[in-house]
């Protein structure tokens, strides 16, 4: 793990308690979402985030209840950080009229705007004008202390909707975190294959803004990083650009035979993820005890387990409400 | 009876958008050149003045990114006016306006709207050639989730306006680009048109000419002709296509028996064959005395020779044939 900036987090140990359990509960869920599948009980298909769990949970841990968040199709884990209802999110992907969509909009759409969960998108990109729309808002209201960050990848940075929203977003001074998580891969496409520079946070300079740079492994570096990004956004500087370097363990989508890349090196990534990395941390530095440690899994395998009978019980949508909802009121 | 006085199309827009942005702060205007330019067509003339630049937000050339942009404020509480300069550019930022702005009630349980009005000028015969002439309405019809208005008086622009900008839907409204000059009648009083209701702007008896946007001028005139020769045809504006006026459609069917259809955007795959599918699964079919005709423009590009491009579209002729071909 890197150098921690503010040293007083070391003493906060509710906070960091929460940071493991929330990776360990997103893990946890995409492990077993994985598993539904298998039964034959999860429709069309789950974009897993295993191995990317700190970029999700240390970046939304910077954020306010208040802060507008798009995130991926990637983004139960963006989801869970930002306080979506983890029952509720069961329940969508497992189609349920009360899941956090109705059962309308399944694993790629999951939305709480309560928690300022704009929607997840499952068009790569998207989220950048989105997201440039709702720091207008901010900015034209006059709304303090808000921003609005929106995820998107490696892959999806090279979309138009992606460079577009950055010139924007910087013409304009809002107040958008574009927050791109590099897993190295767009699909089963390596990052090298499809950029000449492959220093994505120049891109910012190229705009004319900020960008920070963290190991998306790392959920302190990833939280210190986002915090003071935040911070520097909150202050009327513009947007910002956070690239969190991280590597997905899980394939692209239930039908990735993962023939682009080696067993070895996914095994690579597998051994220092996330969780492994903070475990050692913690233990390392005395803040808690390997069996601490374990009973914060079991209480997240717990969470995960109860989810998993509680959405199993909800009721389906019925088909007479399947228009509704074509247009507002 | 209040007082009516005459306007252009054009400055019936413009009344509606200044009114609806006096009335609600969370109406604001975005767009390219529609600040000192005053619009591509002279739309927001002195709009600027009144309302200043936050909210006459001139853009980039980044279609994608401002549409998205007013996705994005609409489902955070503004209600965006975005203007696309042609209509064929909604090619360009398709996804923020049909996987977007479209879906998101839906996808989201109805837990959020997105209020917005895409003002697009739309249309033909300015020469302006191929990808600046389209009447592209089929490709927001065929997406559930939009709203589609096509207004073709000031009267019916001004009110229609109003309503869609009032509307917790994304409404596009495609205004006429060769009839922003034209003059009509409005109220000084406030008012309002809404939508999902045709307007018969000419009644009549022996045929029905169902139409909107420009097409029903040029409608009108055809009417007028045949009325030298003892034919009364009647010509119904829809004026909003989607919620559409089916029960307008049907009625006018049964009353005439004889369908003749017109819209200036190409025929093939054109919104007159749903209209006509309206007419042939209703009871109006066992009214029918003659088969529906269609009257769109050819299955070509708009070319840029004036009189290839006259070609293209719907003439006075290729109606008066139509109409005959039914009687």
């Amino acid at each position: 793990m890197g150098e921690i900036k503010d040293k007083s987090l070391l003493e906060n140990k509710e906070f960091l308690q929460e940071l493991m359990v929330r990776m360990m509960t997103v893990n946890k869920f995409e492990e077993q979402a994985f598993w539904l599948f298998g039964q034959g009980l999860v429709h069309g298909t789950m974009h897993l985030s295993i191995g990317e769990e700190a970029t999700g949970v240390g970046t939304t841990a910077a954020l306010t209840k208040e802060d507008y968040m798009l995130a991926t199709h990637r983004g139960h884990g963006q989801a869970l950080g930002k306080g979506v209802d983890l029952n509720s999110m069961m329940a969508e992907i497992l189609a349920r009229a009360t899941g956090t969509n109705h059962g309308k909009g399944g694993s790629m759409h999951i939305c709480d705007f309560d928690n300022g969960i704009l929607g997840a998108n499952g068009i790569v990109g998207a989220n950048g004008p989105i997201a440039c729309g709702a720091a207008l808002t901010i900015k034209m209201k006059n709304i303090p202390n808000r921003v609005c960050a929106a995820f998107f990848g490696d892959g999806a940075s090279n979309e138009g909707a992606i460079l577009e929203s950055m010139n924007l977003a910087a013409a304009w001074d809002l107040p958008v975190m574009f927050i791109l998580t590099n897993n190295t891969y767009g699909m089963s496409t390596p990052l090298d294959r499809v950029v000449k520079n492959k220093d994505l946070k120049q891109r910012a300079a190229a705009f004319g803004f900020k960008a920070y740079e963290c190991d998306g492994n790392d959920v302190l570096a990833v939280y210190e990083t986002v915090k003071e990004a935040r911070e520097y956004v909150v202050a009327g500087n513009g947007p910002v650009l956070v690239v969190e370097h991280t590597y997905r363990t899980s394939g692209h989508s239930k039908s990735d035979g993962n023939l682009y890349r080696t067993k070895e090196e996914i095994k690579y990534w597998a051994d220092r993820n996330p969780i492994i990395r903070f475990r050692q941390f913690l233990t390392e530095n005395n803040i808690f005890t390997d069996e601490e440690i374990d009973a914060m899994q079991a209480s997240a395998d717990k969470a995960i387990a109860d989810a998993i009978e509680y959405a199993k019980a909800q009721p389906q949508p019925v088909v007479a409400d399947l228009e509704a909802d074509v247009y507002a009121e | 009876m209040s007082e009516m006085r005459q306007i252009t199309y054009r400055d019936a827009v413009r009344e509606a958008m200044v009114e609806e942005m006096r009335r609600d702060e969370n109406v604001y205007f975005m767009g390219e050149d529609i600040g000192a330019y005053c619009g591509a067509f002279g739309v927001s003339k002195n709009m600027l003045e009144e309302f200043g630049p936050e909210r006459i937000r001139e853009t980039p050339i980044s279609e994608t990114a401002f549409m998205g942009a007013g996705v994005g404020s609409a489902i955070t509480g503004m209600r965006p006016i975005v203007e696309l300069m042609f209509s064929d550019f909604m090619a360009v930022c398709y996804d923020q306006i049909i996987n977007q702005a479209a879906k998101m009630h839906f996808m989201f349980a109805g837990k959020v709207n997105v209020p917005m009005v895409i003002r697009t000028p739309s249309g033909g015969g300015t020469g302006a050639a191929a990808q600046h002439s389209q009447s592209l309405e089929q490709m927001y019809l065929h997406v559930p989730g939009l709203k589609v208005v096509v207004p073709s008086t000031p009267y019916d622009a001004k009110g229609l306006l109003k309503a869609s900008i009032r509307d917790n839907n994304t409404v596009v409204f495609l205004e006429q680009k060769r009839l922003y000059k034209e003059k009509g009648m409005i109220p000084d009083e406030d008012y309002t048109i809404p939508l999902g209701v045709a307007d018969v702007k000419r009644e009549g008896t022996d045929v029905s000419i169902i139409t909107y946007g420009r097409m029903v001028q040029m409608s009108l005139q055809v009417a007028e002709k045949f009325a030298e020769e003892g034919i009364n045809a009647e010509v119904l504006d829809l004026r909003s296509l989607s919620p559409l006026d089916k029960d307008a459609i049907i009625a006018t069917a049964k009353k005439t028996h004889r369908v003749v259809i017109v819209h200036e955007a190409v025929q093939f795959g054109g919104f007159g064959g749903e209209i006509a599918a309206t007419i042939t699964d209703s009871e109006a079919f066992y009214y029918l005395d003659a088969p529906i005709k269609r009257v769109g423009a050819l299955y070509c590009p708009v070319p840029f020779n004036p009189v290839l491009e006259a070609e293209t579209f719907p003439t006075p002729a290729k109606i008066e044939a139509a109409v005959r071909d039914v009687l």
